[in-house]
């Protein structure tokens, strides 16, 4: 039996009296495109969280490739790469000096053939010696995704990696992300663009209230309620009214 | 290692980058007090029978590096915490020990570099010996890495910019104006003089002075002693508190 790239079990996290997650439990396979959809409040940031030690559950267990993320963080951190939700950056750096520290943090020195092509995938080679604070939001957004991407982590989960993202970029920015996948990534996002999920990803949880209350194949999923062609958005909403 | 060496040198660099505000300002800051002090009082004050202005730097320079080695550790953190860009470091594999280790030697490195540029500009003002200079370099080593792993628990007890204000404002200044930079403790009431032997910055630079001096309040043995504990035990304390994620990872 090959180890999951994600395994969640019974994991509840509470914040005061909000139950952000109530129970979750999920298994990832390596090299799965999976998709995490949910309203705002769900639970999506806060798994993630839990997922990259960030947040501390008050029960249950996540592991990354067989590694739990408490007990072994070190080994779980450097298999997963994590874009944060929130658009973060130190305004004290360049791009190319942001990724270089990133790489440095992972214990990689002279990463800077794997920085072009990053750079040069996501379109930000012409600004690879701006510093951060001169970048509009959707470049922003983009070295994220590049910061997370700095040791080749081959689980990759994004939290809405397309918020502000320009159409043409968020194309530049699936077909990367694609191409990680075929090349054995394992792909977990989270984005509130339905039609995104529903060609990008080949499985789906649904999350409500910090629980999943749907986890099923995207083609099953659409087949759910009969014979009918339903949309994703319309699946979706469906399930969240059920 | 290289995780290590990477948070070192992006917190130098961090500092580096805004010299005019994070060296330059202070180091005119500790000019301004040897001015006004040393024009006050030169020619009324002699302190273990030296020149008051002789007394002064080394106490000036001390709380210059007391005082920026807290301000680093402790702005960095506020800031990245505030602003988010914490995550950066606490997504990477990093070990709370070498967390820890980082950001204190790089509010070292800050507070040596003011420290030493303090020295530069007032000691042209004064005749100073070296007499002990291992005292000096253990108590400037000492003292920075105190105040900037206290300046690692502020920063990451604070919320907001105030609290860390206020942290600054009401713990660190009064801990160092009434430390002995400005008079030698003999000259205070008893009263006065034994409330000072709780403060444990009063030790550190009272033995900072002894190694260009060679003299001082207490030996500079106690002085070490007390310093060492000090740091031994605000250590230990730090560490658990970064080891059980106390605010930093919820
Ligand atoms: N640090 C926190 N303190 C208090 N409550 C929190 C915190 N983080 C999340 N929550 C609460 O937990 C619940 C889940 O939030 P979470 O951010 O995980 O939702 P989400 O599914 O990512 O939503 P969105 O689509 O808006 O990003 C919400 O009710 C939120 O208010
Ligand atoms: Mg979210």
């Amino acid at each position: 039996m090959t180890v999951p790239a994600i395994r969640v079990s019974g994991v509840a996290k509470h914040f005061g009296s909000v139950c952000a997650l109530d129970g979750v439990d999920l298994e990832i396979a390596g090299g799965e495109f999976f998709g995490l959809l949910g309203p705002n409040g769900a639970g999506k940031t806060t798994l993630i969280s839990a997922l990259a030690g960030l947040v501390r559950p008050d029960a249950g267990r996540l592991e990354v490739m067989g590694h739990d993320v408490q007990a072994d963080y070190r080994g779980a951190r450097r298999l997963l790469g994590v874009v944060p939700q929130e658009l973060v950056f130190d305004p004290f750096f360049s791009v190319r000096e942001t990724l270089r520290i990133q790489s440095g943090y992972f214990g990689i020195r002279g990463n800077d053939d794997w920085i072009d092509e990053i750079l040069h995938n996501l379109d930000l080679t012409a600004k690879a010696d701006a510093n951060m604070r001169a970048l509009s939001g959707g470049m922003k957004r983009r070295v994220l995704v590049a910061q997370a991407l700095v040791h080749r982590p081959p689980v990759i989960v994004l939290d809405e990696p397309t918020a502000g993202v320009d159409v043409e970029l968020r194309q530049g920015l699936w077909r990367f992300i694609r191409r990680l996948n075929e090349d054995g990534h394992t792909i977990v996002l989270t984005t509130h663009y339905l039609e995104e999920a529903e060609s990008e990803c080949a499985r789906i949880a649904m999350m409500k209230a910090g629980r999943i209350i749907a986890l099923d194949t995207t083609a099953n999923l659409l087949q759910r309620f009969g014979s009918e062609t339903l949309s994703l958005e319309e699946v979706f909403v469906r399930v969240m009214n059920a | 290692m290289i995780g290590f060496w990477t948070l070192f040198s992006k917190e130098v660099l961090r500092f580096w980058k805004v010299g005019f505000q994070t060296i330059a300002a202070p180091v005119l800051t500790a000019m301004l007090y040897l001015l006004i002090f040393a024009h006050v009082l030169e020619d009324h004050v002699r302190v273990h029978g030296l020149p008051y202005t002789a007394f002064l730097v080394p106490g000036l320079v001390m709380m210059s590096i007391l005082q920026n080695a807290f301000a680093n550790s402790s702005s960095s953190l506020i800031q990245s915490k505030v602003t988010g860009s914490i995550v950066f470091v606490l997504l990477p594999p990093l070990s709370y020990r070498v967390f820890w280790a980082a950001y204190v030697l790089a509010a070292v490195a800050r507070g040596l570099v003011v420290g030493v540029g303090v020295l530069a500009v007032t000691a042209w003002f004064a005749d100073l010996h070296f007499v002990a200079p291992g005292w000096i370099l253990a108590f400037a080593l000492f003292g920075g890495a105190i105040l900037g792993t206290l300046g690692v628990v502020a920063g990451i007890w604070a919320d907001k910019f105030d609290q860390l204000a206020a942290f600054q404002n009401f713990l660190i200044m009064p801990l160092t104006f009434l430390s002995g930079v400005f008079y030698s403790i003999h000259s205070l009431p008893a009263f006065w003089q034994q409330v000072s032997t709780y403060n444990p910055v009063f030790y550190m630079i009272d033995g900072f002075r002894y190694g260009f001096f060679g003299v001082s309040d207490v030996s500079p043995w106690t002085s070490l002693a007390v310093v060492g504990v000090c740091f031994a035990l605000l250590a230990a304390l730090t560490l658990a508190l970064l080891q059980r994620g106390y605010k930093l990872r919820m």
